[in-house]
């Protein structure tokens, strides 16, 4: 168990979560308290002591998943088989009865049965039958190869297509409003619920396939070699610019928390950064309750001045989600600016801070931005030059020793003129003028990319390729 | 791994197991109104066998507080409780000199040994150290709920309550408490823990903890129960609601928090709004009900029309 453990925690710190040395001593003694036979048990005192933060508790899922997968090698097949469960007894026993699926058990059902068992397990919710239909369709449809390094995310993807969980769903959800109607109308409401509940059943189920993959593959290959493959980087980690699309929604999510606490910690420290000159009055009213002698001074707080913000950013194609992301993360910040303005361009060029101004919620503008912003000049391919020089025409008399300039985007300019005396001209007016660039350094000036010709003339081009480079710029910038 | 490490710091026995079982703990906290899941009894059962705190985390009203207060209440411990704040310092927090009271003290000294002087000669005013030994007594010492929960003879549960309220700089302060249930104090020494209390240190996750204070936790992360649980919760907590209404707000609001609001209903506004439909006498939520009281699950305007226009769009005309 000690070997299993300091592997397991061996590969934790390999997907990236600090776990040091107390916590895995702590993890080691703390597993002699628990029935160690108890799998939900020992995940949640590994959690407790491995673990410290929520947002690395699905990578350790993921991990534990791997190291400790449900029934590995143990006489434990999954108890459904046995046909301890009453309904799926039942329907082992239909099944039968029609004369198709003898002796063999549920490996060999057909696809019109495996269906029907999917369609029943959901009607029911019924955790046993999932699991057995897991079982027999990743055995029927996922196709797994012995031996090969993969992660099982294309088995996932063959299976749960072939199973036609969306179709299921519809049925599910048209039969039940069939039965219903019959009592009276069912309302909105009451067809969300019924979907919503659907759904949790069809995660579940979906759930239980993951794990039938991995646990087959951990058999095969060993738990070492797949937590390599299926090995992810946290979310405060991961590539903006090249993030699925599953990805940008776990960093929607992470923005959220992420903006909070960083205007928290913002105007704490505004508050407590450095004290200000003697309060006198206060000292001597405070001074009173101990005779006169001034025990406890007290300080004045300074008011800093609060800088101006001025965004520009390139929403064109692959850098639009970086844009996002930092306009989202300003504008929930904003209270530590004095003033905010944002533009976007493409092409061309517009302002878009009205859209922040009338929506509550930084996320609902950001949508709105996509939709209604006027950008498109001509062909719609980034041209920075233009963009820039229209900005300096409308907008550059607006710029005061108080503002800081930031430019967002990959200086990827399709070969237009780059216009940097723009920049050039920015910077003696602005009190900075800062370049965040979502692509990766190394990339920096080759093919179309004139971030050179515009760094010379910014205070600082920084390299803003995940949320934790961006945070740690916008906490630096205030 | 026999020795266990509480023997390595030092603290001694660790007294007896508080619990038999996770599973006794979760049917205790249960008897108290408290519904854990096997995550929240199995961390509370460990937390009293490896004589270490547990660092509470999760979206606010999920029950972080009341696990401390119904572990309290279920081991027959006194609560004390430190609500943190910004500029919580160590005199609120352990202990302070009761300087009023030493300058009292003093001047009395003074009175005194003048009034003596007058009527024995010969003798001689309190020596400097008598005096400062005297004032720094324990006499003198105001404790505050960290250093109270130490010395504390009857069994205590410590609640630390909020404490990513504090500076980075403050949570210092708890990390001796916290590792060997220990205060140092200049003037005086060391004041051990007769009796280890079982400490909650809860947080809102306003901003990241240092690393020096999480090492030294169990971590327990509270999320929004699940369907079953907050069913069970609501019928446990509201007298008189009815299975299917229970099931149904349930149900309501499980779909709301898979809506994107900014502030999600929490269990304590799950609660707040079946009472409210119990004392509406309201037995089925259809959906102009729903809209109606949506205002007591949600907090924000923005939120309420989002949440009307997803669940209930049909009112709407």
């Amino acid at each position: 168990m000690l070997n299993l453990l300091a592997g397991f925690v061996e590969e934790l710190r390999r997907n990236g979560l600090p776990v040091s040395l107390t916590e895995h001593l702590d993890a080691a003694e703390a597993v002699h308290h628990i029935p160690i036979e108890d799998r939900e048990a020992l995940k949640y005192t590994l959690g407790a002591t491995l673990i410290k933060s929520s947002s690395h508790w699905h990578a350790f899922e993921a991990t534990f998943d791997i190291y400790f997968a449900r029934g590995l090698g143990s006489g434990e097949e999954g108890p459904g088989l046995q046909g301890d469960d009453e309904e799926l007894a039942q329907f082992q026993m239909r099944t039968e009865g029609q004369g198709q699926a003898g002796g063999g058990g549920m490996e060999e059902m057909t696809a019109e049965e495996l269906a029907e068992l999917l369609y029943q397990a959901l009607l029911r919710g019924n955790q046993q039958m999932m699991r057995a239909v897991a079982r027999s369709a990743v055995t029927r449809y996922a196709g797994i190869e012995k031996g090969r390094p993969v992660g099982g995310t294309y088995y996932l993807y063959r299976t749960l297509r072939n199973l036609e969980l969306d179709q299921v769903l519809d049925r599910l959800i048209a039969q039940a409003k069939g039965e219903r109607t019959e009592e009276g109308e069912l309302s909105a409401l009451d067809e969300r619920l019924l979907g919503d509940e659907f759904r949790v059943r069809a995660d579940q189920l979906r759930k239980a396939v993951e794990d039938e993959i991995r646990r087959r593959l951990v058999e095969d290959r060993g738990a070492q070699a797949l937590a390599k493959s299926v090995r992810k980087p946290l979310p405060e980690d991961l590539d903006v610019m090249h993030a699925t699309r599953e990805e940008l929604q776990t960093l929607q999510r992470a923005l959220r928390p992420l903006s909070r606490k960083l205007a928290v910690r913002l105007a704490r420290r505004r508050r407590h950064h450095r004290r200000g000159p003697l309060d006198f009055r206060a000292t001597v009213r405070r001074s009173l309750s101990t005779g006169g002698v001034p025990v406890d001074p007290r300080y004045r707080h300074p008011r800093p001045a609060k800088p101006e913000i001025v965004v520009i950013a390139d929403i064109s194609g692959s850098v639009a989600s970086f844009a996002r992301f930092t306009l989202h993360l300003v504008y929930a910040i904003q209270s530590q600016f004095s003033k905010v303005r944002s533009f976007v361009f493409v092409d061309g060029i517009d302002e878009v801070t009205r859209f922040f101004e009338r929506a509550d919620d930084p996320a609902d503008a950001v949508a709105e931005i996509n939709t209604e912003a006027d950008v498109v000049w001509v062909d719609g391919h980034s041209d920075y030059g233009h963009a820039l020089g229209v900005f300096y025409d409308r907008w550059s008399k607006e710029i005061t020793n108080r503002t800081s300039v930031l430019v967002l985007g990959d200086a990827r300019n399709n070969y237009h003129a780059t216009e940097d005396w723009v920049l050039a001209e920015l910077r003696k007016k602005a009190r900075h003028v800062y370049w965040l660039n979502p692509e990766p350094r190394d990339y920096w000036g080759s093919g179309d990319s004139v971030i050179a010709a515009y760094g010379v003339h910014c205070d600082a081009v920084v390299e803003c390729r995940t949320l934790r480079q961006l945070e740690k710029f916008v906490g630096d910038l205030v | 791994m026999t020795t266990t490490s509480t023997d390595q710091l030092g603290l001694g026995d660790i007294g007896p197991a508080r619990f038999g079982s996770i599973p006794a703990v979760r049917e205790g906290l249960a008897d108290v109104g408290y519904l854990a899941d096997e995550g929240i009894a199995g961390v509370v059962y460990l937390a009293d066998r490896l004589a270490k705190p547990v660092l509470v985390e999760g979206p606010a009203g999920t029950g972080k507080t009341q696990l401390a207060k119904s572990v309290a209440d279920l081991t027959g411990a006194r609560l004390i409780r430190l609500q943190c704040y910004e500029g919580l310092d160590e005199s609120k927090a352990l202990y302070e000199w009761n300087y009023r009271k030493q300058l009292l003290r003093i001047q009395a000294g003074q009175v005194l040994s003048e009034g003596d002087l007058a009527g024995t000669p010969g003798h001689h005013s309190p020596s400097w150290h008598e005096l400062e030994e005297d004032i720094f007594s324990e006499e003198f010492l105001l404790t505050r709920p960290l250093l109270e929960a130490i010395r504390a003879k009857e069994p205590v549960v410590l609640l630390i309550d909020e404490v990513d309220r504090v500076e980075l700089e403050t949570e210092a302060l708890l990390l001796e408490i916290l590792s060997e249930y220990q205060v140092s104090i200049p003037e005086l020494g060391t004041v051990r823990a007769t009796q280890l209390p079982m400490v909650f240190l809860t947080s809102n996750n306003t901003r990241e903890l240092s690393e020096a204070l999480k090492r030294r936790c169990l971590y327990l992360h509270i999320d929004y129960p699940d369907i079953d649980r907050e069913r069970a919760i609501i019928r446990a907590k509201v007298p008189g609601i009815s299975d299917e209404l229970a099931d149904q707000v349930a149900r309501i609001v499980r779909s709301l928090r898979t809506i994107e609001l900014r502030k999600l209903p929490s269990v304590s506004e799950t609660l707040d709004w079946a009472r409210t439909l119990v004392v509406l006498g309201i037995n089925s939520v259809d959906a102009a009900t729903a809209k109606d009281s949506l205002h007591i699950l949600l907090k924000y305007q923005s939120d309420i029309e989002r949440a009307a226009k997803e669940l209930l769009n049909a009112v709407e005309g």
